[in-house]
């Protein structure tokens, strides 16, 4: 069993890597919460809510990871999987509306199947799309496929934003898209059905409501805490998924292709297939998230929630904990939330808490009238000075460090480690040319 | 090794219809643009043998390699690998014919290991197939092969005496040893013929020998190779049989003795040393 | 690499049949919808001559700002070799800066100098109020115009500077990601200065228009809709003239066909390099001031809401072809308007990148067979 050790190692080396992160970003808010005074229950929320929307990027990550890091296809249609995975979910488990009731002149049906029935359905439909996408992709170079996965995105987002396919009737059952109002999440999704309807639930709350002595019920806070554990959960199981995947003959072939395509032809691979499948995996898992997004997020999808702006941010996700690498996906997530994304909107919290913070001038002209002024003008967009860092950091990056924090991370292609046997390996020296 | 140990051999290995031949290249022709790069190109290669194939530059030598191995698609003409015509079939199912190519410049898969790399070659195995890699069950079987396939690279980094590099990433290697990887793994996937592109350039002389020696041992286990070079000294030295082309088509083809001493081919190479 | 790239793009066999049917199919699709609108107008009578031709006027205008846009884009993209994500909001740089000179000319006097400039970012100054149009306040106009290109050429120049240049080697795809992050500091920059707020420019109730007859209507055309034909067709020949009479011309369509090449010929790169910034940056800054003049609106992401249709366009062109980019904003802008004659509005744009999607398939060098042509 050594070799499962060794492999064991590897793993709680990652995983203390992760971990540390986590908690670094925790610590972080929480002596910036403690320091401005901010209610404890304040602190605890936002913890959680940053948990939740990290596992959610460490989905997108993982599944950006597996077809850029491991197999060099450029997808920047993440969005139009999530849209697909979500819509489809919606339309499938969204209970029916009866054509002759009152409610049926506003309210949009589904087909009223169990939620995972939906999700499944959510999935496959991402996968398909992302088969019908790689088609064509797999013949085309890597900036070409770029432009035709984000049309595709935006070919996805007109459909469910046109009215054309607002309401159609399947199986006698009104059902659609909601065109541009969107659709409402409507029945209960399973965490909540699996949880929240045993009476371990009411417990729990109590008893975080004692352990924090706090005024007011913890109850919404739970509610998300319990969300965003199981969300944890499924982040590991797409790490797990992926470090198999990667850690065999099949991820020895992806990587063989990111690396000279040419080479695994000639070896005899149908290195077409090969991508199809890592393309398509991708995807589903995308469409996945994006049926969780939903849920869990959104409350109700509108095509406005699925902006190519979204599959960028996932991208530089990536680019900070280094492609090719799961776990710096998922620390690349968790820096890009945690700092990039919602820490300055934190840190105007944190600083209006403790300093008085001047009114804003009207316009950016008025803003340079001083620097008081300025700070105020800045303080006031502070999530548009949020973006333009983002989009500096995306930039020093490249330039300064492509391959991430992680730095490019080559995780042994096999699915048994590759060490060297005994009664072979001979010394550097011998290059001697002994006859066998 | 001398010409003169080679040819005995090779003789006793074609039949008398000339059938036995695992490669038979007839009238292949390949045009890029107005340019004709490969005009009516025919000849064969006999198993087991090592045969050359030169020329000048731009007489289309490449070209019909990548014709051959399906790199590029011929416009006219057929390549007939062991009775089976695989003309205009995709490279990797001309590969797992048992027909492999090596690259005129050493393409090793940088970030990968020298064990990676090796153990990558092998057709067909278990764990390629996606669902058989991730399910549990199945995964045991997928690490039992992957076991068998260690051995086997181990014997194979032996056999090339580039062991020492085992967990080097290629990307590393020098330019020789890239060549003898390059060379090892393409025996990983069992082929029954070779196709070299140009395995000598950039070699230093006494990786050369190390590389022709072991070509040469193999080709007395039966492997047969097509060796493409620019080096006509090369070519003489070491095969049994040579194919000379120029401007596209097959200008000579007989023994170096003859190739050398044929009017034809100097005037090809004028200007040239012989 | 370029090895690579050459065995890749010639191993197509396999694909030639489905390209084929795709075509075949594509074709038939073209046929009947050309037959649907011979019944529309000649038989049926439910298409009007002067609908159509208010959709072939109307996808002209767009179809010239987008060809205009995308000869810079073009041009970048086959001599830096990289598709350049933030270009459209270099658009949107230069048009914000060029109605703040509009603004400035036109509004002095009556109000602050920052919100002039500002283009009203705090909502006391509005465009129709100051009455501006081509006829009415034609120096703000042009001025504005040629600050909008001036502006953009400097975005341009400055953004290369600092980001671009010192990646010259590296492959386009790191190029690529670059380029989306100046996209965002860009965009997000202009909204810090000039607020998201969406503005009115023109006072669309004071320029002159006709009303040309057609058949069985009219076609309404305004005197914004001519300043954008003479001034974009203008540059567009300008454009052509720079390209095939002069030293500088040729240099950058040796350069787009082959770098190495124009390295060993001794034509001096960066200068090259720096000339297609100057040249695209003031043909894209020229397009996006015309543009919000014609539309009368400007907001600070309209120029990346812009991007995929160049895209669109100078892919559907061919890489690298002046001419392709302007063909291909041609089509992309019929497409959009013309696509209403068969389905519905909201589909104007997913038709124009779904024809962009079909010319990747079975022409993936585009219809202009990109750089040879420049």
């Amino acid at each position: 069993m050594t070799e499962s050790n060794t492999l064991g190692d590897l793993w709680e080396y990652d995983v203390t890597k992760i971990l540390a992160t986590f908690l670094a970003i925790y610590a972080g808010y929480v002596v910036m919460g403690l320091i401005s005074g901010l209610p404890t229950r304040g602190i605890v929320a936002t913890l959680v809510q940053l948990t939740l929307l990290i596992a959610l990027y460490a989905m997108l990550t993982l599944a950006l990871n597996l077809q850029w890091g491991y197999t060099g296809l450029f997808n920047i249609g993440i969005v139009g999987f999530m849209a697909v995975g979500a819509y489809t979910m919606l339309m499938v488990s969204k209970p029916p509306v009866d054509p002759s009731s009152a409610a049926a002149a506003s309210q949009i049906g589904g087909l009223g199947l169990p939620v995972i029935v939906g999700i499944l359905a959510g999935v496959i439909a991402a996968a398909l799309l992302g088969f019908v996408v790689a088609l064509p992709a797999l013949r085309l170079r890597a900036d070409y496929l770029a432009i035709t996965t984000i049309a595709m995105s935006e070919i996805v987002r007109f459909i469910f934003l046109s009215s054309s396919f607002q309401e159609f009737s399947v199986f006698g059952n009104k059902i659609g898209t909601g065109g541009g109002r969107g659709l409402i999440v409507n029945f209960e999704e399973p965490i909540s059905r699996i949880f929240f309807d045993t009476g371990a639930y009411e417990g729990l709350v109590t008893a975080v409501n004692e352990a924090m002595g706090v005024q007011g019920t913890m109850a919404p806070v739970v509610d998300t805490a319990v969300i965003s554990v199981v969300l944890l959960v499924v982040v590991a199981g797409y790490f797990w998924l992926f470090k198999r995947t990667g850690e065999s003959p099949f991820g020895r072939v992806l990587k063989a292709i990111r690396e000279d395509e040419d080479v695994a032809r000639a070896l005899g691979k149908n290195t077409n297939r090969f991508k199809i499948k890592s393309f398509m995996l991708g995807c589903a898992l995308m469409g996945l998230a994006g049926a969780f997004y939903a849920m869990y997020f959104l409350g109700a999808v509108n095509p406005t929630a699925f902006k190519p702006q979204f599959t960028f941010f996932v991208w530089v996700a990536l680019i900070i904990g280094g492609s090719g690498s799961n776990t710096g996906s998922v620390i690349g997530s968790a820096i890009f939330v945690g700092v990039l994304f919602q820490g300055p909107l934190y840190m105007k919290n944190v600083v209006e808490a403790l300093f008085t913070v001047a009114s804003a001038p009207p316009s950016f002209a008025h803003a340079l009238s001083g620097i008081g002024p300025f700070i105020a003008y800045m303080f006031e967009n502070i999530s548009h000075f949020r973006i333009i860092a983002l989009g500096i950091v995306l930039i020093v990056l490249m330039k300064r460090r492509p391959d991430g924090i992680m730095g490019h991370r080559k995780e042994t292609a096999a699915s048994i480690p590759l060490i060297k046997l005994s009664g072979y390996g001979r010394d550097a020296a011998a290059d001697g040319g002994d006859a066998e | 090794m001398t010409t003169a140990e080679q040819s005995p051999d090779i003789g006793s290995e074609v039949d008398s219809n000339g059938n036995g031949h695992p490669l038979v290249v007839d009238g292949l022709e390949k045009h890029f643009g107005g340019i004709t790069a490969v005009d009516g190109a025919t000849f064969h290669v006999e198993r087991g043998s090592l045969t050359g194939l030169i020329g000048p530059n731009g007489a289309g030598k490449s070209t019909t390699f990548n014709l051959i191995t399906g790199f590029h698609e011929p416009d006219a003409g057929s390549v007939t690998f062991n009775g089976q015509d695989v003309t205009g079939w995709t490279p990797f199912e001309i590969a797992n014919q048992g027909m492999v190519r090596t690259f005129q410049i050493a393409r090793e898969l940088g970030e990968m290991t020298v064990l990676e790399n090796l153990m990558l070659a092998p057709q067909n195995q278990r764990g390629e197939e996606l669902w058989r890699s991730v399910t549990p069950g199945e995964r045991g079987q997928v690490k039992k092969q992957e076991e068998a396939l260690l051995e086997r690279s181990w014997e194979m980094l032996d056999f090339f005496e580039i062991d020492h590099l085992w967990d080097e990433y290629a990307k590393n290697l020098s330019g020789g040893q890239r060549k003898l990887l390059e060379m090892a793994r393409v025996l990983m996937t069992d082929p029954e013929m070779v196709l070299l592109d140009e395995p000598l350039a950039g070699v230093n002389p006494t990786l050369e020998k190390k590389l022709m020696k072991h070509v040469h041992q193999l080709r007395e286990e039966g492997y047969t190779f097509l060796l493409v070079e620019h080096d006509m000294d090369i070519i003489m030295e070491n095969c049994g049989h040579v194919i000379v082309m120029h401007q596209g088509s097959v200008l000579a083809e007989g023994e170096p003795a003859d190739i050398k001493a044929n009017d034809q081919v100097i005037d090809a190479y004028l200007g040239e040393d012989i | 690499m370029r090895v690579r790239m050459e065995l890749q793009t010639i191993d197509t066999r396999g694909q030639i049949t489905s390209q084929r049917l795709l075509i075949a199919g594509a074709a038939f699709i073209g046929v009947l919808m050309v037959l649907s609108l011979l019944w529309g107008l000649f038989v049926s009578g439910s298409i009007q001559f002067s609908r159509l031709g208010t959709l072939v006027w109307d996808g002209l205008m767009r179809g010239l700002v987008i060809g205009l846009a995308g000869i810079g884009l073009s041009m970048t993209y086959s001599i830096l070799n990289f598709a350049n994500f933030g270009h459209g909001d270099y658009i949107t740089s230069g048009a914000f800066v060029g109605w703040g000179v509009t603004y400035l000319i036109a509004g002095l006097g009556t109000a602050e100098l920052g919100e002039l400039l500002l283009v009203g970012a705090s909502g006391n100054v509005y465009g129709p109020q100051l009455g501006i149009g081509i006829t009415q306040t034609p120096v703000a106009v042009i001025l504005g115009l040629i600050v909008a290109s001036l502006a953009t050429i400097a975005v341009a120049l400055i953004v290369d500077r600092l980001v671009f240049k010192s990646m010259r080697d590296e492959e386009g795809i790191s190029l690529l990601i670059a380029s989306v992050g100046v996209a965002f500091a860009l965009r997000y920059l202009i909204a810090f200065v000039y607020t998201q707020s969406n503005r009115g420019t023109t006072n669309a109730s004071l320029v002159p228009d006709w009303s040309v007859p057609l058949v069985d209507g009219t076609l309404a055309v305004d005197a914004h809709d001519l300043t954008l034909l003479v001034a974009s067709v203008g540059l567009m020949l300008g454009v052509h003239v720079l390209m095939q009479r002069t030293k500088l011309g040729k240099a950058m369509r040796a350069m787009a066909d082959n770098e190495d090449l124009a390295l060993v010929t001794g034509i001096p790169t960066e200068s090259v390099v720096r000339w297609t910034w100057i040249i695209g940056g003031g043909l894209t800054g020229a397009a996006g001031y015309l543009l919000v003049l014609w539309r009368g609106t400007l907001t600070f992401n309209f120029g990346w809401l812009l991007l995929l249709l160049i895209f669109a366009a100078v892919i559907l062109g061919g890489i690298g072809s002046i001419y392709g980019a302007i063909l291909g904003g041609l089509v992309i802008g019929l497409t959009m308007t013309l696509s209403q004659i068969w389905i519905p509005t909201d589909f104007a744009r997913a038709a124009a990148f779904g024809i962009m999607i079909l010319i990747l398939l079975v022409r993936p060098e585009g219809l202009f067979a990109g750089r040879s042509t420049a």
